[in-house]
C-alpha cells in the first residue's frame, strides 16, 4: 500500500465516520400544552355574562359571551351551555332600586360607578366574583357546570408621538430606496383589558382568574370600526383564554440525531 | 513518506472505532436507528422505549440523549425532556441541532408555565 492509498483510505473512512456522526432528520413534532386549570370534574361550560363598559359602541358583555361559546364549541370538550346571557352589571345596578332580591351580589349599589369608563370603574364589581353563594345559585340553575365570568373594559385610547415610518426615495438614476423617516403622529385606537375569572359551579368559588390586556392604534385617516378593533384586540387573548381551560397542541420541528 | 504512514494509521486507528464500532455504541445505534424510524411512522411511544434503551446501553451517547428529550417533549413530559436535553447538551456542548431543539423547547415550556399579569 502506497503512502497516497492510505491517506485516500483514512479519509474515506474518516469522512464516513463523521457522515455517520452527523446525520440528523428534521421531522415535526407536535407538544401537547396542559391546560391551566383542571376541568375534569366538568363536562359543561355556562359562559354567564360579563360586566362590560368603556365603548358605547360594543355591547362587551354580549359581544365577549357570544365569542367564547362559540371559541368553546368547537375548540373543547366541554359542552356549552346555552342560556341568556346575565346583564351583572345592569342587574347590580338595579339591586339598589329593588330591595330584597335574595340571589344579590354583596355590593353596596350606591358604590358602583354609574357609568364604566376605566378600569378603576371595573373593580367596584371585583366582590361580585368572590361571592360564593351567588354562584353557586346560578350553579344550581345548571346543574354545577364550569362557570366563566368576568370584566371586559373596551375603551377608545390615544397616543401621540414620534413614529418611524419607511419613505420610498427614488435617486436621479430613478433607482428606488427605502428609508426611514420619523415622523410625528396622533393615533387613535382601542384598549381591551378583559379579566376571565373561571368558578366551580358546585360551590360556587372562584378556580382561577386571568387578566389580559392588548391595544391597537391606528393612524390618522384611518376609520377602523370599534367592533372590527374588538374582534381584532380578542383575536390575540381568545388563545390564552382556551389555554386556560382545553389542552393545546403546538406544531413545530424538532432534529433528530443519529 | 514514513510520516505520511504513520498519519494515515493514527487517522485510521481513531476514525474506525467510530465508523465501524462494534459494542455498547453500535448496539445504541441500532435502537436509535429504530426508534427513528418508528418515530416518522408517528409511533412516538416506541420510539421512546427505543430511545430510553439506547442510553440505557451507552450513557454517554449524545445524540440518544437529544432524540429522546424530543420524544419526551411530543408526550408531554417536560421536565424529563428538559433534563434529557441537559444531558445530550452536557455530553456535546458545541452541537448546534441540540441546542437549536433545546430553545424551541424552551420557548414552548416558558409559554406554558407563564402566567398573564393579574
Amino acid at each position: 500500500m502506497t503512502a497516497r492509498a492510505a491517506v485516500l483510505l483514512a479519509s474515506v473512512v474518516a469522512a464516513t465516520a463523521l457522515v455517520a456522526c452527523a446525520s440528523t432528520l428534521e421531522i415535526p413534532v407536535e407538544t401537547p400544552i396542559q391546560p391551566k386549570i383542571d376541568t375534569s370534574p366538568f363536562d359543561r361550560v355556562l359562559v354567564a355574562g360579563f360586566v362590560a363598559g368603556g365603548s358605547e359602541d360594543v355591547d362587551g358583555n354580549l359581544e365577549t359571551v357570544r365569542l367564547l361559546r362559540s371559541q368553546l364549541r368547537t375548540k373543547s370538550n366541554l359542552k356549552v351551555i346555552e342560556s341568556d346571557v346575565i346583564p351583572l352589571a345592569e342587574m347590580m345596578a338595579d339591586q339598589g332600586r329593588s330591595a330584597g332580591e335574595t340571589a344579590a351580589p354583596a355590593i353596596d349599589p350606591k358604590l358602583l360607578p354609574k357609568q364604566i369608563k376605566d378600569e378603576k370603574d371595573l373593580e367596584a364589581y371585583d366582590p361580585l366574583f368572590a361571592n360564593a353563594a351567588y354562584w353557586k345559585k346560578i350553579g344550581e340553575e345548571f346543574q354545577g357546570p364550569l362557570i366563566v365570568t368576568g370584566s371586559v373594559l373596551f375603551a377608545p385610547s390615544a397616543s401621540s408621538g414620534f413614529v418611524q415610518r419607511d419613505r420610498e426615495v427614488i435617486d436621479q438614476y430613478g433607482r428606488r430606496t427605502v428609508e426611514p423617516v420619523r415622523t410625528y403622529m396622533e393615533r387613535k385606537g382601542f384598549v381591551l383589558r378583559p379579566k376571565f375569572v373561571f368558578i366551580d359551579g358546585r360551590t360556587g368559588k372562584v378556580i382561577d382568574s386571568e387578566i389580559f390586556r392588548e391595544a391597537v392604534l391606528y393612524n390618522q385617516g384611518q376609520e377602523t370600526p370599534a367592533l372590527s378593533s374588538y374582534f381584532e384586540l380578542m383575536d390575540r387573548v381568545v388563545p390564552a383564554f382556551l389555554g386556560t381551560l382545553s389542552s393545546q397542541k403546538i406544531r413545530g420541528t424538532r432534529v433528530l440525531l443519529k | 513518506m514514513r510520516k505520511s504512514m504513520l498519519f494515515a494509521v493514527l487517522v485510521l486507528a481513531v476514525s474506525a472505532p467510530l465508523a465501524l464500532a462494534g459494542g455498547p455504541r453500535k448496539e445504541a445505534h441500532a435502537q436509535v436507528q429504530f426508534g427513528i424510524d418508528v418515530a416518522q411512522k408517528g409511533l412516538w411511544k416506541e420510539a421512546l422505549y427505543r430511545w430510553e434503551k439506547a442510553v440505557e446501553i451507552d450513557s454517554s451517547y449524545a445524540a440518544a440523549y437529544n432524540d429522546l428529550a424530543v420524544a419526551y417533549e411530543h408526550e408531554g413530559m417536560f421536565e424529563k425532556a428538559r433534563k434529557a436535553y441537559d444531558k445530550a447538551l452536557a455530553l456535546d456542548p458545541t452541537n448546534s441541532s441540540i441546542r437549536q431543539n433545546y430553545d424551541y423547547f424552551k420557548e414552548i415550556n416558558d409559554r406554558a408555565s407563564r402566567r398573564p399579569p393579574r
